[in-house]
C-alpha cells in the first residue's frame, strides 16, 4: 500500500527526514510516534504530496506528488490542528464532498454518529466551533468516503470519551479495507489502536515493531472504582467518562472503550492516592 | 473544471467573510458617495459638473488605492493561509494544483473587481435616475481598465505569495513592488531627465513599462486625447501608438503582465513545498 524508499527532506541545511524506508501493507494500523521535531509531520506532508523530497514514495504504486489527485482520492487526512477556515460548516462539507466525489449526507451522518449534529451549525464558520466539534467534523470528512489510507495526526486528542468510543468503532469498521497511519507524540495515546509502531527520531526510523493486536477496537471494559474519600476533582473527571456515582462519591461504576484503557488509567493515575480499589473487566460486546 | 470552480467558490466565501473585504468595499463605495456629495455641493455654484469628471476622479483615486490594496490583501491571505495550516488541510483533498491555484485567482479576481465595478455602476445608475448624461464609452473603457488593473496586481500578488514563505516577507515584498512602481511614475522620471542622467527615450520607455503609469496615462487619454498634461512625452506615445493604439495597449499590456506573473507564480508554486 505504502512504500517509502530512502526518503529525505531538508529545509535549507536542516535535514528533517534522513533516508526513511518503510513498507506498509493494506490493513496495517501504524502508530507514527516521536518527539517534537522528529519528522512526523514532514513525513505525513510528503505522503500527502505536499512537500518535495529526495527518494521515492509510492501509495498504491503511484507517486503522491506526480499523481496527487488520483492518490489523494483514496486518502483521508485528519490534521492535528484544524485549519482556521471562515467558511461555514455546510460549505466545507460540500467542498470536500465535491472534491472527493462522495455524498455530503454521508459525511453529515458520520458526524452525527460522533455526536455532532451538523444541521444547526451548517451556517456557522468552522473557526467558531469548539475544538471537539472541529475534530469530529474533520474525522467525518476523512472517513465519510471510501478512503484506502487514513492518515490521522492525534485524531482523538480533542474528543470526549463517548465520541472516542464511536471513533474506535468507525476505525474497526475499516480495519480490513484501509491502512491507518496514526501520528502521536506519545505511544500510550494510540497503542491500543495499532498493530505496528514506527518511531522517528531526528528524521530516522529508530523503532519499527509489531505490537500485540489483542485489543478489540469495539471492545468495552466494565470498571468499578472505590475511593477513600469523596473528592470533587476526581468526581468531575469520572463524570466526564460517564461514570455513575454509586454512593457519596466513594463508589463509582462505568465502562471504558477497550482502546481507551491506557488513557483512562492515565487519568486515574493522577488520583492514585485516593483510589483504594480499581477493577477493569473485559465485557462482552 | 469542477475542482477549479469549487476552489474559486471557496476563496469567494472566505473573502466575503474577511474584514479586509468589508473595508475594501466600504472604501470604494465611500469614494463614489463622497464624489457625488462633492459634485452636488459644487452644483450650487457651477451646476453638476457631470459624470465624466466624476469617473476620471474615481479612476485616478482607484489607481492610487487598488494596487496596494490588492497586493497586500492577496499576499496576506494566501501567505497567511499557508502559515495557519489551511493549505496543509485543503491541499490534502484531491484537488489538482492547477485547479487550486487558478481557482484561487479566479475567485479572488471576482472579489476584488466586483466592488470597484459596482461602485462605478452605482454612480452611473444614480446619474441615470437624476437624468444626468452618461458617457457610456468612457464607462465601458474605464471598466475594462479596472479589470486590467485588477488582473495585473492580482498576478503580482500571487507571484509574491508563491515566492515568499512567510506573511511578513510577502507583505514586505508587496509593499516594495508597489513603492518601486510608484517611484517610476512620471514626476520622478521627469526629475531624472532634468538632471540629464538618463536619455529621454529610456525614461519614457520605463514609464511605458510601468503599469501604474500606463493606467494613469490611459485614463487621462479619454479626458485629454492629446495628452497635453504629459508634455513632450505625449508625442512619443501618440507617435508610436496613436490614441486608439495606446488605449488598446493600456488594456492588453497590464493584463498580459499580470497573467505572466501569475503563470510564473504557478510554476514556482507547483515546484516547491505547498504548505
Amino acid at each position: 500500500m505504502i512504500r517509502l524508499d530512502q526518503v529525505s527532506k531538508a529545509f535549507r541545511r536542516n535535514r528533517v527526514l534522513d533516508g526513511v524506508s518503510l513498507e506498509i501493507g493494506l490493513g496495517e494500523r501504524v502508530a507514527l510516534i516521536g518527539s517534537n521535531g522528529a519528522g512526523k509531520t514532514t513525513l505525513i506532508r510528503c505522503l500527502l504530496g505536499e512537500y518535495t523530497f529526495d527518494g521515492g514514495i509510492e501509495i498504491d504504486g503511484r507517486c503522491p506528488r506526480r499523481n496527487r489527485t488520483a492518490v489523494l482520492a483514496s486518502v483521508g487526512f485528519v490534521p492535528q490542528l484544524p485549519p482556521p477556515l471562515k467558511m461555514p460548516v455546510g460549505q466545507l462539507i460540500g467542498f470536500a464532498a465535491g472534491l472527493c466525489g462522495t455524498d455530503p449526507r454521508r459525511i453529515s451522518e458520520l458526524a452525527g454518529r460522533l455526536g455532532l449534529d451538523t444541521a444547526p451549525i451548517r451556517d456557522r464558520p468552522l473557526v467558531r466551533l469548539s475544538g471537539g466539534m472541529k475534530q469530529k467534523l474533520l474525522i467525518a470528512i476523512a472517513m465519510g468516503r471510501d478512503a484506502k489510507l487514513l492518515i490521522m495526526d492525534e485524531p482523538a486528542a480533542n474528543l470526549d470519551p463517548e465520541a472516542r468510543k464511536i471513533f474506535f468503532e468507525l476505525l474497526a469498521e475499516r480495519v480490513d479495507s484501509a491502512t491507518m497511519l496514526i501520528s502521536s507524540h506519545r505511544l500510550n495515546e494510540v497503542s491500543a489502536l495499532v498493530n505496528r509502531v514506527v518511531e522517528l527520531d531526528t528524521g530516522r526510523v529508530v523503532l519499527d515493531d509489531r505490537v500485540a493486536d489483542d485489543v478489540s477496537l469495539t471492545g468495552m471494559l466494565a470498571c468499578r472504582i472505590s475511593v477513600k474519600r469523596a473528592e470533587a476533582a476526581l468526581a468531575k473527571a469520572l463524570s466526564s467518562w460517564n461514570f455513575t456515582d454509586l454512593g457519596g462519591g466513594l463508589e463509582w461504576a462505568g465502562s471504558v472503550a477497550g482502546p481507551d484503557r491506557l488513557r483512562f488509567l492515565g487519568m486515574t493515575s493522577r488520583y492514585v492516592a485516593l483510589i483504594s480499589a480499581l477493577n477493569l473487566t473485559e465485557a462482552d460486546n | 473544471m469542477k475542482q477549479l470552480w469549487l476552489t474559486a467558490k471557496l476563496d469567494i466565501v472566505e473573502s466575503l467573510r474577511a474584514r479586509w473585504f468589508q473595508i475594501y468595499t466600504l472604501v470604494f463605495g465611500g469614494i463614489v458617495a463622497a464624489l457625488f456629495l462633492f459634485g452636488l455641493t459644487e452644483s450650487r455654484v457651477l451646476g453638476f459638473i457631470g459624470l465624466s469628471r466624476l469617473l476620471v476622479t474615481y479612476i485616478q483615486l482607484t489607481m492610487a488605492i487598488l494596487p496596494i490594496f490588492v497586493l497586500i490583501t492577496t499576499v496576506r491571505s494566501v501567505a497567511g493561509d499557508r502559515e495557519a495550516g489551511v493549505f496543509e488541510y485543503l491541499l490534502s483533498l484531491p484537488v489538482s494544483l492547477a485547479a487550486w491555484f487558478w481557482g484561487k485567482i479566479a475567485g479572488r479576481y471576482l472579489v476584488i473587481f466586483t466592488p470597484v465595478f459596482l461602485a462605478m455602476l452605482a454612480a452611473v445608475l444614480i446619474a441615470l435616475v437624476r437624468e444626468i448624461e452618461v458617457p457610456w464609452a468612457m464607462f465601458g473603457y474605464y471598466t475594462a481598465l479596472l479589470a486590467a488593473m485588477a488582473a495585473c496586481f492580482l498576478g503580482f500578488g500571487m507571484l509574491i505569495s508563491a515566492v515568499a514563505r512567510t506573511t511578513d516577507m510577502a507583505q514586505g515584498a508587496a509593499f516594495l513592488v508597489w513603492l518601486t512602481l510608484l517611484l517610476f511614475l512620471d514626476l520622478i522620471l521627469l526629475g531624472v531627465m532634468i538632471q540629464g542622467q538618463v536619455a529621454p527615450e529610456v525614461a519614457v520607455g520605463i514609464a511605458l513599462a510601468n503599469p501604474l503609469q500606463v493606467f494613469r496615462t490611459a485614463a487621462l487619454a479619454l479626458f485629454d486625447p492629446q495628452l497635453i498634461v504629459l508634455g513632450p512625452s505625449a508625442f512619443v506615445i501618440l507617435d508610436n501608438f496613436g490614441q486608439r493604439g495606446y488605449l488598446a495597449f493600456a488594456l492588453a499590456y497590464p493584463t498580459l503582465l499580470g497573467a505572466a506573473a501569475a503563470a510564473l507564480g504557478y510554476l514556482i508554486f507547483r515546484r516547491g513545498d505547498l504548505p
